[in-house]
C-alpha cells in the first residue's frame, strides 16, 4: 500500500465560486476518504428573527442565498401564511409558481455553465450563462432586481405582472426553450461529455434515500421526490411530475437538471395561460402565534423553514434546514474511489450552495 | 480607459456573502458583460492577481483567509468590496458572525454598493480600481527609481 497523503481543497479554489473546505485523503492519485468542514459563511440568520419583525425578515430570508433567493422568501412566507391563517389570493399563487420557475431556470443554467467551466469546457459555459441572461431580463423586468427580487411579502406578491408582459413571455417561451433544447442537447449527446461523467460519482439508490439526500441529487438516483408534487403555490392546479433519471452517476444528475429546465418552461407556460384575474395580495393583521414546518422544492432540492411565534411582532425561533447540507452525506459517500483530477467535477455535480448552508 | 495599459486579473473570494453578489461578478465574464475583451481574467491563483475581489460582511472563520489571500498578492495590489455587506455589513451587520465590512480585515481601495451589485457597478468599480493601481504602480517605480540612481552614481563614480 502506498503513503497515504492529504489535500486540502478549499476554501479558495478556482471551481469553487463559493468556499468550502475538503480534506481529501490520497493513496497515489486515488481519494480514499473525504473530512468536509464548513463555517466560511455561516451569519447566523436565524438569530436574527429576533431582531427583526416578521414581515421585514422577509428580506433576509431572501439574502440566505442569493441564487435560490425567491424560493426562501416563498417558503418564509408560506410558513407565516399558514401559522397566521392567511389565503393568499388566486392571482398571487400563480405569480409565485412564474418566478419560482424562473428562479429555477436561473438557477440550473448558472449550474450548467459553472458545471461546464468544471470540466473544461469553456465554450459551453459561456452559452449557458448567455442563456440565463435572458432569464434574468425577465427578472429585471417583472421585479426591477437581477438576483435580489423582494416581491414576496406575507400575505401576496408585491408587484404584478401586466396581460401584456404576459402576453410577450408567453411569446419568447418557445424560441427560449428552442435555444434550451439545444444547449441540452450539447450536456446529454456530446461524448466528450459523456465520457467525462458517465460512471462517475455513483451513488446507489438506496444510499441516496438513507443518506438523506435532496434534490436532483436523489433523483438522479432514481428516487422520485420533488416537494413540487405537494401543490403548494400553484403547483397543484397546474400539475406535475417529478424528473427521474437511474444512473446516480454525475450524468444522471445532469440530466436531471437539463431535463427540469424543460419542465419549468412547461409550467410557466401553463401558469401564464390559467392565469386568474384579482388582487395580488391580501392585508396582514395580526401576529403569528404557533408553529410550522414549511417546505418547498429550491433547485437543488427540498428547503424546510421551521418557524415559531409568540404572537409578538419578532419570531421566537426559525431553523432553516437546506438542501445541500443535506447533500453534503451523500457527497463524502460518492468521492472516495474517484481520481484526485475529477474531484472538482463530483463536488459541483451535487450544485453546492455554501451560502444556503450555513446561514 | 485610456490608462489601460496592461491586462489586469482578478482574483474573487466570497467573504460570507449571500451569492448574489458573486454570481454578478461572475456574470461580469460572460458574454453579455464580457471583461475579458479588455484582458480582464478571473485567476484562482492569489500570486497571478492585482485586483482582489470581495463580497460579503466577514465572519471569523473567513477572516485568516481573507488575510492570507490578501497578502500572498504581489505589489502593487488593489482591494474592490462588493455589495453593501462587504462595506458595512449590510443586512447582516447585526449578526453575531460578522465583523461588519472588508476594511475591517484589509485596507480597501473601492467600495461598490448595491444589494445585489449590479455587473454594470462592478465593471466601474474595477475601473477605477485600475486608476489607483496605475498610481502605485508608478509610485512603487517612482521610488525604485530613487533608491537605484545613488548606487548607479556611486558606481559610475568608482569606474572613474
Amino acid at each position: 500500500m502506498s503513503k497515504r497523503i492529504v489535500v486540502p481543497f478549499g476554501p479558495q479554489h478556482p471551481v469553487l465560486p463559493e468556499p468550502i473546505h475538503l480534506d481529501l485523503v490520497l493513496e497515489d492519485e486515488l481519494v480514499v476518504d473525504v473530512v468536509p468542514s464548513i463555517g466560511y459563511i455561516h451569519r447566523g440568520l436565524e438569530q436574527l428573527v429576533q431582531k427583526r419583525e416578521f414581515t421585514e425578515y422577509v428580506y433576509v430570508a431572501e439574502r440566505i442565498c442569493g441564487i435560490c433567493s425567491f424560493i426562501h422568501a416563498l417558503c418564509y412566507c408560506q410558513g407565516i401564511e399558514h401559522i397566521m391563517k392567511i389565503d393568499v389570493p388566486d392571482r398571487a399563487r400563480y405569480l409565485r409558481t412564474i418566478w419560482s420557475e424562473c428562479s429555477r431556470l436561473h438557477s440550473h443554467l448558472l449550474w450548467l455553465g459553472l458545471f461546464a467551466d468544471g470540466m473544461g469546457f469553456e465554450n459551453l459555459f459561456m452559452r449557458s450563462w448567455q442563456l440565463r441572461e435572458s432569464v434574468l431580463d425577465v427578472f429585471e423586468d417583472t421585479t426591477g432586481g437581477r438576483v435580489i427580487q423582494g416581491t414576496c411579502k406575507v400575505g401576496g406578491v408585491r408587484r404584478d405582472i401586466g396581460q401584456e408582459k404576459l402576453d410577450e413571455m408567453h411569446r419568447t417561451l418557445d424560441s427560449f426553450e428552442e435555444q434550451c433544447r439545444d444547449l441540452g442537447g450539447v450536456f446529454l449527446n456530446d461524448e466528450t461529455v459523456k465520457y467525462r461523467l458517465q460512471g462517475l460519482g455513483v451513488i446507489s439508490k438506496d444510499d441516496a434515500y438513507a443518506l438523506g439526500a435532496a434534490g436532483p441529487t436523489l433523483r438522479g438516483s432514481g428516487v422520485a421526490v420533488d416537494h413540487r408534487e405537494t401543490g403548494y403555490a400553484a403547483y397543484g392546479d397546474l400539475g406535475f411530475k417529478p424528473v427521474v433519471e437511474t444512473a446516480g452517476d454525475c450524468y444522471a444528475r445532469c440530466a436531471v437538471r437539463v431535463r427540469e429546465l424543460y419542465s419549468s418552461i412547461d409550467l410557466i407556460r401553463r401558469a401564464i395561460e390559467e392565469m386568474p384575474e384579482g388582487s395580488i395580495d391580501v392585508k396582514v393583521k395580526g401576529t403569528p402565534d404557533g408553529e410550522y414546518f414549511s417546505r418547498a422544492e429550491q433547485p437543488r432540492g427540498e428547503v424546510v423553514h421551521y418557524l415559531r411565534g409568540d404572537g409578538t411582532k419578532h419570531l421566537v425561533r426559525a431553523r432553516i434546514r437546506t438542501p445541500t447540507l443535506a447533500n453534503i452525506p451523500a457527497l463524502v459517500k460518492m468521492l472516495p474511489g474517484a481520481q484526485l483530477a475529477d474531484v472538482p467535477v463530483i463536488v459541483l455535480s451535487i450544485d453546492p450552495c455554501i451560502s444556503c448552508t450555513e446561514r | 480607459m485610456a490608462f489601460l495599459k496592461r491586462s489586469p486579473w482578478i482574483l474573487h473570494y466570497d467573504a460570507s456573502s449571500c451569492n448574489g453578489c458573486d454570481i454578478e461578478v461572475l456574470a461580469c465574464l460572460t458574454p453579455l458583460y464580457d471583461v475579458e475583451r479588455f484582458g480582464i481574467i478571473n485567476t484562482g491563483n492569489p500570486k497571478h492577481a492585482d485586483i482582489l475581489l470581495i463580497t460579503g460582511g466577514i465572519n471569523e472563520q473567513n477572516r485568516p483567509v481573507v488575510k492570507n489571500l490578501y497578502e500572498q498578492m504581489p505589489e502593487p495590489k488593489v482591494v474592490v468590496a462588493i455589495g453593501a455587506c462587504a462595506a458595512t455589513g449590510g443586512i447582516f451587520r447585526e449578526c453575531y458572525n460578522i465583523a461588519g465590512g472588508v476594511d475591517k480585515v484589509i485596507p480597501v481601495d473601492v467600495y461598490v454598493p448595491g444589494c445585489a451589485a449590479r455587473p454594470e457597478q462592478i465593471i466601474d468599480g474595477v475601473v477605477k480600481a485600475l486608476g489607483i493601481l496605475e498610481e502605485k504602480r508608478m509610485k512603487m517605480t517612482g521610488e525604485a527609481q530613487a533608491k537605484k540612481e545613488p548606487r548607479l552614481a556611486a558606481e559610475a563614480g568608482e569606474g572613474r
